[in-house]
């Protein structure tokens, strides 16, 4: 019975639009009255995961999303006292989800398993945050450091295209090599950028070593200092827009078309005319640049970095977001990046703190080593294990673009006649 | 600079012989199954962390009930190291059963497989750091010391160029037992019916099932040699360094990777040849990098020396110095 009237109600447009506004009203008034509850935050973070699964026109389904996450999400958030911290989780899992898009693309699309992705993530937050303090002035011969944080607007680019030059400097001698060797070098390029990060404070002092980069200027916009969780949201927010957009519009485009045909069957893909250095070495550079643009983003936003940000475990979680998600399919992945950064920034700090005091006030007793907060490795362990042996396709799995055969034979049909009564156009077309 | 370099170099040799034999049985591990699956195990780094956490706890165990004051310790640490093989041994196989034969089952890409085993190696740290954590209070272990024994080399007497070199009698322990593990290793390859198994999964599985053998326990006995081999090196890696935590077998594991490479993975002597060269530049490295660029570069650059290496061999000779060349078939 219920499944019958499951299935009724996925046909009813009008039915599921109300249910939503309902939901989406519902759960905004309980995070709006029950300010500080974490449980109404995640729950009207669901709406958007419902909202995918609507029949709705794919335009309406975006106006909606934004409505959701620009506007009702701060404002609901933005009556208790967790309003930063709700808007700090937020900027993160708009930070790694355009990480996990760029990674994707690696992975994901071309099929080349990268274990050094953070790499590039440090390199755009070092852009930054070498010319956004007093750092640049130990090296540099010219010009007054600090730069003033409008100019921050500018190191987002500037930090996707060095990043993307690193990429490629990273992609020209790894083609050689294939599978889990492409594996292992990446990971081995990931920990020497961060040992050389970590190390380079003389002869010149570039990065300030393992003391890392302290007060880092934040960007200015029109003469106004950001420097909340809640005005980078929306930095990193329509960064996130830009990410999703240039990874939909690549994935069926030419060059991402061939980034799947590689993928599937390299040699095939070469003997079909796809130039595999290029399609190869534009997935790392595009990928990259993704990372790229959100460090320096990153950067700003925790005013202090280090090489310890950026260690091998950072690049295993991006990696976990992609599985999780799905490889290849751009929903999966926003929702395994949201799924990762919550459960481990929100959920499993909660449920520590609520374990602490409940040992404290000695209801139950929980060791501190058992702290959920301390478990990530065994969790994200276990993630990927559990996805890779029992639902390799992740939570949404990848799902290629469907072509109306007959329509497509009817098309082609056409063209055939129009040249058949035109000899000419045949003529200059062969 | 250059004499200073030639003093240091008993020292160093004596050092880098000492990494570089853990290197190589650590190695091995990967070679192995490499040569049989064609997968990097990356867990095989926790598995030898796991086996010193292991060894520590039944040094503990065994001191608590005062069993150390009545045997000498040499008949302890050899209990200790057994035991320590035994489990990592068994976790070896039972990780091989639960994490990737029902992905060889499903004819699962290898990348999937690689994606599992860096799972594995997490649940493993984080277990370790748990267990370890809840007993001690602290997940950094230090073991109290044995073989402790100082030993002078007196090379300076000899060759008047060289300063002395300086040992601890755990040096001695870690060197023979790496060289009986080494022999005994070659001589069940090489020679033993279950040796040959062994090298005829590895060069082509199907046939060799077609030949009555049992591919699943060969691939099983592998993982279990492999990692008790890897266990047992992370109790001598215990007793001669002293202090473990449970990230310790990340970087172990890529540096040790890194030797397999070098000396031609799938090749078993190459391993171990690999893992001697791979120790000794690392320690010469380590001494010397801030003599030889002037102070530009201090001994936090040691790690980047594998990596580099590692990246190199692997674009330049993937075969690595022994290994055969792999001719792909299209």
């Amino acid at each position: 019975m219920i499944k019958t009237w499951f299935e009724k109600f996925a046909d009813n447009t009008t039915g599921q639009i109300i249910f939503f506004a309902a939901y989406v009203v519902l759960t905004t008034l309980g995070l709006f009255l029950l300010s500080d509850s974490v449980t109404a935050f995640l729950i009207l973070l669901l709406s958007l995961l419902i909202l995918y699964y609507l029949k709705l026109n794919i335009k309406i389904k975006w106006a909606l999303g934004l409505l959701i996450i620009a506007v009702l999400v701060p404002f609901a958030a933005s009556q208790g006292s967790s309003y930063q911290s709700f808007m700090d989780v937020g900027t993160l899992v708009l930070i790694y989800v355009a990480m996990s898009l760029g990674l994707n693309i690696v992975v994901g699309f071309a099929g080349l398993l990268d274990l050094g992705f953070i790499a590039f993530f440090a390199v755009g937050a070092y852009t930054y945050a070498i010319f956004g303090s007093t750092q640049a002035n130990h090296f540099m011969p010219f010009g007054h450091y600090p730069l003033p944080g409008d100019t921050f607007w500018l190191f987002i680019p500037i930090g996707a295209i060095i990043a993307a030059i690193f990429g490629i400097l990273l992609g020209i001698p790894v083609l050689r090599v294939k599978g889990d060797y492409l594996a292992i070098v990446t990971l081995g390029f990931g920990e020497i950028i961060r040992i050389v990060l970590n190390n380079m404070n003389k002869p010149i002092n570039i990065t300030n070593g393992p003391m890392g980069i302290p007060s880092i200027e934040p960007p200015r916009l029109f003469g106004i200092a950001i420097q909340n969780a809640s005005q980078f949201y929306y930095i990193a927010l329509v960064i996130f827009l830009f990410a999703i957009y240039i990874a939909t519009r690549l994935e069926h485009s030419k060059l991402g078309r061939a980034w799947k045909a590689v993928r599937d069957n390299e040699i095939a893909a070469q003997a079909m005319g796809i130039p595999l250095v290029k399609t190869k070495l534009a997935a790392f550079a595009i990928g990259a640049s993704f990372s790229g643009m959100m460090g320096s983003v990153f950067a700003a936003k925790q005013m202090y970095i280090d090489a310890s940000s950026f260690t091998y475990l950072e690049s295993t979680i991006v990696l976990v977001m992609v599985i999780l998600g799905g490889m290849g399919s751009i929903p999966g992945v926003i929702l395994g990046a949201a799924v990762v950064i919550i459960l481990n920034n929100q959920v499993l700090t909660d449920i520590s703190n609520t374990l602490t005091q409940l040992s404290a006030s000695g209801v139950i007793s929980v060791p501190d080593a058992l702290s959920p907060a301390k478990m990530q490795r065994f969790i994200f362990g276990i993630l990927l294990v559990v996805f890779a042996l029992y639902r390799t396709k992740g939570l949404i799995p990848h799902k290629n673009r469907v072509f109306n055969v007959s329509k497509l034979k009817r098309e082609a049909a056409a063209e055939k006649n129009k040249y058949k009564d035109d000899p000419e156009v045949e003529g200059s077309e062969s | 600079m250059l004499q200073q370099i030639i003093q240091t170099l008993p020292q160093v040799l004596v050092d880098g012989l000492t990494l570089g034999f853990i290197y190589a049985v650590v190695a091995i591990g990967y070679t192995m199954v490499y040569g049989i699956l064609e997968l990097i195990n990356f867990a095989h780094g926790d598995i030898f962390m796991t086996g010193s956490f292991v060894g520590a706890g039944m040094l503990f165990f065994l001191l608590s009930i005062g069993f150390m004051s009545s045997v000498p310790s040499l008949i302890l640490f050899i209990i200790i190291i057994l035991v320590a093989a035994i489990v990592t041994g068994v976790l070896g196989v039972g990780i091989e059963r639960v994490a990737y034969r029902p992905l060889r089952r499903k004819n699962a890409p290898k990348l999937i497989a690689l994606i599992t085993s860096i799972g594995i190696s997490f649940i493993l740290e984080d277990a370790v750091r748990f267990i370890a954590e809840l007993k001690t209070g602290n997940y950094i272990l230090t073991a109290p010391p044995m073989f402790q024994h100082r030993f002078v080399l007196n090379v300076h007497s000899v060759f008047p160029f060289f300063n002395n070199a300086t040992f601890q009698s755990s040096f001695l322990v870690v060197s023979i037992v790496t060289i009986i593990m080494l022999i005994s290793l070659d001589i069940f390859v090489n020679r033993t019916k279950w040796g040959m198994a062994m090298r005829a999964v590895a060069q082509d599985r199907e046939t060799a099932s077609l030949m009555s053998i049992n591919v699943n326990r060969v691939i099983s006995v592998t993982f279990f040699i492999g990692s008790a081999l890897g266990g047992a090196t992370g109790v001598l890696f215990l007793i001669q360094y002293g202090t473990i935590d449970p990230y310790i077998g990340f970087i172990l594991g890529i540096k040790a990777f890194t030797a397999a490479v070098l000396g031609g993975i799938g090749n078993i002597r190459g391993a171990m040849f690999g893992g001697i060269l791979l120790g000794v530049l690392e320690m010469f490295a380590a001494a010397n990098l801030s003599i030889i660029t002037n102070n530009a570069m201090d001994s936090g650059y040691k790690d980047v020396f594998a990596f580099i290496i590692l990246i190199l061999v692997l674009i330049f000779k993937p075969e690595g110095l022994f290994g055969k060349a792999a001719v792909e078939k299209v």
